[in-house]
Parts: C-alpha cells; structure tokens; sequence
C-alpha cells in the first residue's frame, strides 16, 4: 500500500470545508424568484377533514398559493407507497393504506400534512399558514403497538381491518420449536420492548424544486441518502416528473441515519408546487416538524423464549413481536422488522430451531422506517438480552453461555434465510475479554461499592447482515428495487482521475475513503482523485447509502471499474514500451517494465490514451470506465461488547464508566474513519439504552417535540471508547470489506442494559434506562 | 418569529415610558426564554423593551455582608464574581450551572427571576437567602415574589432593577438535571445564618414552584448535618410528575439534593 493506500489513517478530505463554514447544504443553494413553502399540519392525531377555508391565507401578503390534497391529486399525483411487498403468512398481500402528499380526506397523525402555504418569504409562508382554516371532526387514537390490535381500537386505515399490516413469519416450522421449547431443561420467557427513537440529524430535510418551463424540467436540491432511488420513486410512482426530465441533487447533507432514505411528502409538494405555482420552492423543516414528521425509528413490543439442554447448549428460540409501523408505510418500513430484523435472530449462535413471527401495525403516530441499524438493533436487543438473562437464570459465565453456542464453522445456514459465510466470534470475544479486563471485575464492583456505586457489567455479541444487497435475493423477497451499486472512473489525459459513484455521502467520509482505492490501485496521492457523487445529472445511477453498504456495494463497484481501468492502461504501457502485458507493473505514480529500467509516467500512459497517435491495433481512445456490481450475498460484521457502569442508588444516575467494542469489519480501508463510524454508532446505542424516547400521549401528541424533553446523548454522557478490530475477510467482495456504520448502534444497548440491571439485580427495566427508572427498579 | 419592533431602552425611566406606550409590549432580559418561544410563535408581542443596557440595573456590589446584584447582571457575571465568592460562593456555583456558555453570557438574573419557570435555579436561590427583590416601585421579599409557576408578584409595567441580600455564613446549591433539557428536576438551596437559623428553597420539583421547605428548615436548624434530613418526609402530593420522573421520584430527588447540598456547604 502507498501512503494513503488501503489501511492508512488518511484524514478526512471533506473535513476542511465542513469545519470552516464551508459546506453546500440544500438550504444553502437559492434561485431567482425563489419562494418558501410553510406546511399546514394536523394538530390532532386522527381526524377527518370536513372542509379548508384558504380565504384569508390566500389574501395575506405575498401568499401566491395555498394548495390542498385534492389539488394534489387532481393533478394525477399518485400516493407515496412502500417499496417492499410482505406477504402474511396466510399468503396475502400486506394492507397498504393510501398515503397521499396532502391529505386529502382524513389525517392520521399530529404533523400530518393537510395544505402548503407558498409565498415569497418564509415569515409570510408561516403566517399564512398559521390563516389557513381547516375544519376537523376529530376521531379516536390510537397510539400503542399493543393495543391497536385489540378489538373496538380506533382503525387507522379502513383497508387493514384490525389495524394489522401484515402477520408474517419465518424460520423453522413454529411446532418444532415449540417441542424443542417443551424438551428443554430450562427455558427463559422475557417480554422486551424496544424504544421509539427520532433520529435526529444535525441538518433537518430540506428541499428545493423549480420547474423550469422553457425546458419542461424539473430540478430538486434535497437532503437524500439516495438521489437517484428519489428520482425513480417520484417519477415511476408518484408521477411528479418523468425520470428524464427530473434532476436531483443531494449535496453537502448533514447526517441521515437512515431518515433521509425515504421519500418524503415534502419534496413531492415543492416539485408539484413549483409547476403549479410558476416558481422556484423551498421548504426547510423547523426542528420541530423534523421531530414530529421525520420518520421514526424502532418501537416494537416482543416476547421471546429460549430453551437449553443440560449442556446448556440452546434448544429452540421463539420470537413474537409487534412492530409499530405508525400513520402510513414509509419507503423501506415493511423490510425493517422482516427481512433486516427477523433473519438476524440467530445472533451468532448455532441454533437448529428458531422461529420468529412478526406483526406489523398501523397507529396514529408518525410512521416508523429505518435508523441506524434498521431492525438489527431490535434482533441483538432481543438475543442478547435473553442470552444474558438466561446465563443469569442458569448460573453461569454470559461469556461462556455465548461461548457455548457460537457458531465455529462456515460458511453457516441459520435456519432464517442467512448463510453466514465468515467470522471468528471467539477471537472478537476474547478481545472485548481481555481489554475489558473482565476478570478483574469483582474488585472493581467491591471497589465501587465502598463509593456507594453499584457497578455492573454486560455483554453483547452482535452480528449483522449488511451490504444491500443481493438484488436478485432481495427481489425474490419482496424488494421493489436491485439494489447493486454503480461507478464510473475517469482518467484524466493528465492522470487525474474522477470517480462517480452513486453512494452517497453524508457524514461517511467518502471523498477520503473513495479516493484511497485509487491511491492504493495506482499509487496517486488522494489529491489527484475527486469523488463525483450526489447528482443524477453527474452519476451514471445509483442505489445510494444505507445498510453499511457504501464498502462492501458501492467500493466494490469501484473496484471492478478500476480493474478494467487498469486492464486498459496495462495494454497501453505494453504496446508504447513493447513490453508484454504480464510484465507490467503500476506503482507509485509509474507504470515500469518489470526486471528492466523502461518505464512511463502514469500521466504518460493516460495522455496517450486521449492523444490516440499510438494505440494496439483497434482499441477505442480514452481512460473511463464503469461498472455495475451486484453482490452474491450478504456482509456479516460481528462483533463483541463489554460495557462497564456505575450506578447512583440514591438517583439512579447511571454513569458508563467503560465500554469497550472489538469488531471485526473485514478489511478496512482507513481505521481512523472506521474508529469515528464505532464511536458514532455506540454513543447513538447508548442514547437509546439511557436517554432517547419518543412519547405519545395516548390521545395522539408527541410529548417529546423538542430537545426540552427528547434527550440526545452529549459528551459528558459517554466514557472514552476502547476499541479494537480483528479482520476476517468477506469472501463474496473483492475488498473483503463487511460495513462497519451501524454496528455501534447494533452491539451496545444491549451491553449498557445488561450491565444496568447486573449492577442493580434486578432484570425488570426497559429503556431508556432513564434516572427515574432505574431508581423505581431499585427501589419498586 | 412574527415581526416585533425592538427598542434598547437606556435607563429604566425610558424603559417604563416605552412600556406605557406600546400595545402589547414585553421587556426582555437577556431572552433566553422568551426568543425561544417567539421562535416558535407562541408569543407574539408588538414590542420588545430590552432592559439588558441599562447601566444602573448592571454589576455587583458588596458590602459587608450585604450583597447587591443588579438586575441585568448575566449568570456568567455572578459565576465569575470574585466579590460574591468571597461570602457566598453558593450562588456562584448556581450561576455557573445555568444552562449553556451562550445562555450564561445573555441571561441575567432579573430575567430568571420575573419569568420564575418552576425548574429554573435562581429562584431557590432567592428564597433560601431571603432575598430583596427591588424593583422600580418596591421591595418585595422573596417569600412574596414568587406566587406559582410563571407567576410572581411583579405587576404590569414593573422592572426588578436588582436583588439583595445578607450573606449566610453557610450555603450551597444542589441540582439534579432534567436528562434532556439540563433544566433542575430538583435544585435545592440550603443557606445556614448567624443566627443558627436555616432557609431551604427548593426548585424544580414543585408542581407549584418554587417553594421552601419548613420540615427541613427546622430539622437543620437544630443540627446542621445532612444526616438531620433522614426523618425529615418530602410530601408527595406537592411534587410535579412527567415522563422525566413521577412524584415519588421528584420526592427522592428533593431530599437526596438537599443532604447534597448540605454536605456541599461543610
């Protein structure tokens, strides 16, 4: 490797604008005649809508539109669906409801939109708003995952009967396992419950959509993870715009954790409005609309068994859960608690029997998608909780109950889907071990208690599937897209090299990471790369970021491009140098002969590409090549983490005194950035576990709408992390790379909850682990 | 945020006077309440009167044992007095935990007190110290200014211009912070006086404001130790409940605090 090849800790390219100021945010980007959208939301979780009076809006100052649903769709624009199609395990169709951009008939959670407001600045867009008369009949809500399902709860879609989405399983034929369960000579029963989490990204959405007459075209700046998904999406089923005469661009974007996936009710509204309007709209959400009308993460109500032999090697796993999918499906929401939640409950065990039964519900709250780690947090929650609590049950080492059932040869089938194809989960175990100085923990915790502090500890051995994926898989399961990744190379006449990609940055540090594999292919300094992303006017297409999937899809693609790149240069250097290909060898900027002195600039060979007077008999001119790559299977990161606590019995304060992560990534390009994603990642697992909460009224009102009473984790709510990595390469990529973005937030709210009720001996506390809880748990 | 006409008044005549004359006026005192909420439009007054340049309503001064700090004196001013850490460092410890640096450097301590929110921690302060709120009609004691959440005793168009108060030979604040909002979920302030007497004011946790409490008072007063407040019962029934903590935990946390405080004040 070069000095910046693969593996070296380059810092961050993208870091000298972001720091200074210097960033391009969508709400950055402004347009002649440009004006403000301000949305009209439902104060009341369900409602229907007897009537809109927009006269006194219309007439207030610089107001040229007040738009409502039936407009919306009156001018044939479609409803936003889910992309991925469930089926119950009765062989039918999940029950979609309509989700129109603006309401049209009824709205079905507090921020639901009900009309736009478009004038020429955003004071008069808000106060025109705020004119806007709409006429409720306010109706019954329902909030709870639970209790949605009982009969006589209010229905929040009349074509799923019962407020059921889908009834949907997997794994091994539930009476087996029930009979593995009976054979047992102990099962462990716990119900869990796993916390509504807002995600929260530093810059809130935005969007801003002109309609350009003269061309009969449309642009959309937007804060997307995905802007080439966006552009599929509003034009094959929204029918904004024809896919052709849209464009998008995602720049700078400042945080997505998945929130930034889907395609929102907003940006359809300013494309439509543009046009309708005759002028350019942007709409920038206020934090507290993103509170109330970001997709939401997590929210699922579970109970589980897992039995054990007399060895106490694992019989039967079984798991029911409830899944809260709120108001309406987003894009992706069907996938989370099915195929990136359920397929993962083997952990990384070796289990003959599991079966996992899912049932997704409808509620009058905002609607729940992917965040950071998108249905994987849920499965090691589960697991690891019942692992740890079964260990206790059993009176044995949690290290060695796991150590008992891990799965030691691959690759593996789990009986849910997966093939794990590698991992080495004793050697990330004996790390977390080791630097957790695990056996040293008594004398802490006797230490500890002549302070007054309870302390206690707990693990978590996750494992993820990462990657997104293999399109054909993933299409045979339900997806509505492939979901392969492209890339483009460019060489340069002067040998400079452009790369498009169409993952999509968005805090991963791409235009670093991106530029090392060409620092690595040809020995360049990452200076001399420039990685192209986020525009469909630019990028050849793309899937985008989410999943981890930017190393092991999107690098990949990049790979194949650079390999054809290479073979094409190789053949060039031959013929100029009269070498024979074989011989050739590209390092350090120079492409030599081997075992002679002949060699060429790499500028020489590209300038001879684009100057043509001597190519090999036949070949095009030119340095630029693309790839398409689809992976063969799922990545598995997996890993092994210890985390350490304090607690304050008199406050039931819990303070994480320790955590340390051993994770194993497969190879990794640039460690600094990979430490940066664990301690991202972690320190997000550890605001669910202590701290973050979306609450509902039981009539409907989020009670968490703002950072008064929604609390994020900050510094002084996180102890310096231990890291450490051990590299099992993924077999099915080129790199060997697996993903490492989501896996903090996967692998520790488990580890902190464990270690919290370790340290108060009592196992009955859910999160977040808030100060209040756990005191009652210690002093119910 | 609706469109407000902003005037900086420059002494507190002017600032009554800009008052009397405007349709729905509100003074404000470093904001960092009432920005928020215009932000958010939920308050909309015609005109703001900003009271922070007012020259005779800045700066400390103390005297003795009598402490003065006027009105548009910031959090970050207290924190940082050298002269009232001198005889009553309680106070400065209080200031320096009130928000966030940007919050201590614009609020000020005439602002906290005439919003009196029932979780901000000037308001213990004031009532543990039998503090003089003087304003540009009166003086009122802290025990008649404050009268519910959000609510005191200032009537329409009346200014604090500074707070007084004898220094105790013994205080200290203790505050328990709301996870999300950092705001007191019980702040409890104990001040100890030469003549042996106690004074405890408690913020946060009441669902009626700030209030002392008259069990805890006594039982330090007859023995200065935290160890005195075992016996001592935190009434339930007073005591706010939200998702951040039910009454019994509101309770829990007044006492813990106050022994706190106690042993924090020696």
């Amino acid at each position: 490797m070069g000095m910046e090849g693969i593996g070296a800790r380059v810092k961050r390219k993208e870091d000298q604008r972001f720091i200074t100021g210097k960033g391009r945010y969508t709400d950055d980007f402004k347009m002649a005649g440009m004006h403000f959208a301000a949305f009209v939301r439902s104060p009341h979780a369900h409602a229907r809508i007897k009537g809109i009076d927009k006269s006194a809006a219309e007439a207030m100052p610089g107001v040229v539109g007040v738009l409502d649903g039936k407009q919306l769709t009156g001018d044939g624009i479609g409803n936003i669906i889910c992309g991925w199609m469930i089926h119950s395990k009765d062989g039918s169709p999940m029950n979609m409801g309509a989700w129109s951009a603006l309401a049209t008939e009824y709205v079905r959670y507090v921020g639901d939109a009900a009309a736009v407001v478009i004038a020429d600045t955003e004071e008069n867009a808000r106060a025109a708003a705020g004119a806007v008369d709409v006429d409720y009949e306010v109706l019954p809500a329902i909030v709870d995952p639970a209790a949605t399902l009982n009969a006589g709860a209010p229905q929040v879609h009349d074509n799923a009967p019962g407020n059921l989405i889908y009834d949907w399983e997997v794994g091994t034929d539930v009476k087996t396992v029930d009979e593995a369960l009976a054979n047992s000579v102990h099962v462990t029963e716990m119900e869990i419950r796993n916390n509504r989490l807002i995600p929260n990204a530093i810059e809130p959405r935005a969007a801003l959509a002109n309609y350009d007459m003269a061309d009969d075209h449309f642009t959309l700046y937007t804060t997307s993870q995905n802007p080439h998904v966006a552009r599929l999406v509003l034009s094959a089923f929204y029918q904004v715009a024809p896919e052709h005469k849209l464009r998008v661009i995602a720049p700078d974007v400042g945080g997505g954790f998945g929130s930034k996936i889907f395609i929102y009710p907003e940006e359809i509204v300013c494309l439509w409005a543009s046009k309708r309007t005759g002028v350019p709209v942007k709409w920038t959400a206020e934090r507290t609309e993103s509170f109330l009308a970001d997709a939401h993460g997590r929210d699922h109500v579970t109970k589980a068994w897992i039995g054990f032999d007399a060895d106490n090697k694992i019989t039967g796993f079984k798991i029911d859960t409830i899944a809260n999918l709120g108001a309406y499906m987003s894009l992706f929401s069907s996938s989370v608690p099915t195929y990136l939640y359920a397929i993962l409950m083997s952990g990384q065990y070796d289990i003959a029997n599991v079966h996992c039964n899912v049932r997704a519900v409808y509620t009058n709250t905002a609607p729940v998608d992917a965040y950071r780690g998108a249905g994987r947090p849920e499965a090691t929650y589960v697991v690891e909780r019942i692992m740890e609590t079964a260990a206790r049950e059993l009176g044995v080492d949690p290290a060695e109950l796991r150590r008992k059932n891990f799965v030691r040869s691959f690759p593996h089938q789990t009986p849910l889907i997966l093939c794990y194809d590698a991992g080495d989960y004793d050697a990330t175990l004996d790390a977390a071990l080791k630097a957790a100085d695990y056996a040293g923990f008594p004398a802490r915790r006797a230490e500890a208690e002549k302070r007054g502090k309870k302390r206690g500890i707990g693990l978590s051995c996750y494992i993820e599937a990462c990657g997104l994926a293999p399109s054909a898989a993933v299409g045979s399961l339900g997806a509505g897209v492939g979901l392969w990744e492209s890339a483009e190379v460019r060489v340069n006449p002067v040998g400079t090299v452009e790369v498009l990609t169409g993952a999509h940055s968005h805090g991963q540090g791409h235009e670093t990471t991106f530029s090392q594999l060409i620092a690595e292919r040809f020995g360049l300094p990452t200076d001399n790369v420039s990685i192209v992303h986020g525009d469909t006017d630019k990028v050849q297409f793309g899937m985008g970021t989410y999943g981890s999937r930017s190393g092991a899809v999107g690098m990949s693609a990049v790979v194949k491009a650079l390999d054809k790149v290479e073979g094409k240069a190789r053949k060039i250097a031959a013929h100029l140098m009269e070498a024979d290909e074989a011989d050739i060898v590209i390092e350090n900027g120079e492409v030599k002969v081997a075992g002679t002195d002949k060699k060429l600039g790499w500028h020489e060979v590209c300038l001879a590409a684009y100057t043509a007077h001597n190519l090999p008999e036949g070949m095009e001119p030119g340095l630029k090549e693309t790839s398409f790559y689809d992976p063969t299977n799922f990545t598995f990161p997996a890993g092994s983490y210890v985390c350490e606590v304090e607690v304050d019995p008199e406050t039931g304060v819990t303070e994480v005194v320790q955590f340390v992560a051993a994770d194993d990534f497969g190879r990794i390009i640039n460690p600094m950035i990979v430490e940066g994603q664990v301690h991202g990642g972690v320190t997000q697992g550890i605001g669910q576990a202590l701290l973050e909460h979306g609450i509902y009224t039981e009539d409907g009102q989020l009670v968490t709408a703002s950072y008064m009473d929604y609390a994020m984790p900050r510094a002084d709510n996180v102890p310096s992390y231990k890291l450490s990595t051990h590299e099992t390469l993924c077999p099915s990529n080129p790199l060997g790379v697996k993903g490492c973005g989501e896996a903090g937030a996967i692998g520790s709210p488990p580890a902190v909850i464990n270690a919290i009720t370790d340290a108060i001996g009592n196992n009955n506390l859910s999160m977040p682990a808030t100060p209040a809880r756990v005191w009652a748990a210690m002093n119910g | 945020m609706y469109d407000v006409n902003y005037h900086r008044a420059s002494s507190v005549e002017e600032a009554a006077s800009l008052m009397s004359r405007a349709e729905d006026g509100k003074f404000v005192a470093g904001g960092q309440t009432l920005i928020p909420t215009m932000k958010q439009r939920l308050a909309a007054p015609s005109d703001l009167i900003d009271l922070r340049h007012i020259a005779s309503m800045k700066g400390i001064r103390v005297e003795g044992g009598k402490v003065t700090i006027g009105a548009a004196t910031t959090h970050a001013e207290v924190a940082g007095s050298a002269d009232i850490a001198r005889v009553c460092p309680g106070i400065c410890s209080l200031a320096s935990h009130i928000g966030d640096p940007a919050v201590r450097h614009m609020g000020t301590i005439g602002g906290s007190i005439a919003n009196n929110d029932p979780a901000a921690d000037y308001p213990a302060a004031m009532m543990a110290l039998g503090a003089d709120i003087v304003t540009n009609k009166r003086t009122i004691a802290a025990d008649d200014f404050f009268a519910g959440l959000f609510e005191t005793a200032l009537e329409d168009g009346e200014i604090i211009t500074s707070v007084s108060f004898s220094a105790p030979v013994k205080c200290a604040y203790a505050k328990f912070a709301n996870p999300a909002s950092r705001y007191a979920m019980a702040g409890v302030f104990v001040a100890r006086f030469d003549d042996g007497s106690v004074r405890v004011g408690v913020t946060g946790a009441g669902s009626d404001g700030v209030f002392r409490h008259k069990g805890m008072e006594d039982a330090l007063t007859s023995d200065w130790n935290a160890g005195a407040l075992d016996g001592v019962s935190v009434d339930e029934g007073m005591m706010l409940s939200d998702i951040h903590g039910d009454a019994a935990y509101r309770a829990n946390l007044v006492k813990v605090m106050a022994k706190r405080a106690v042993a924090a004040a020696g």
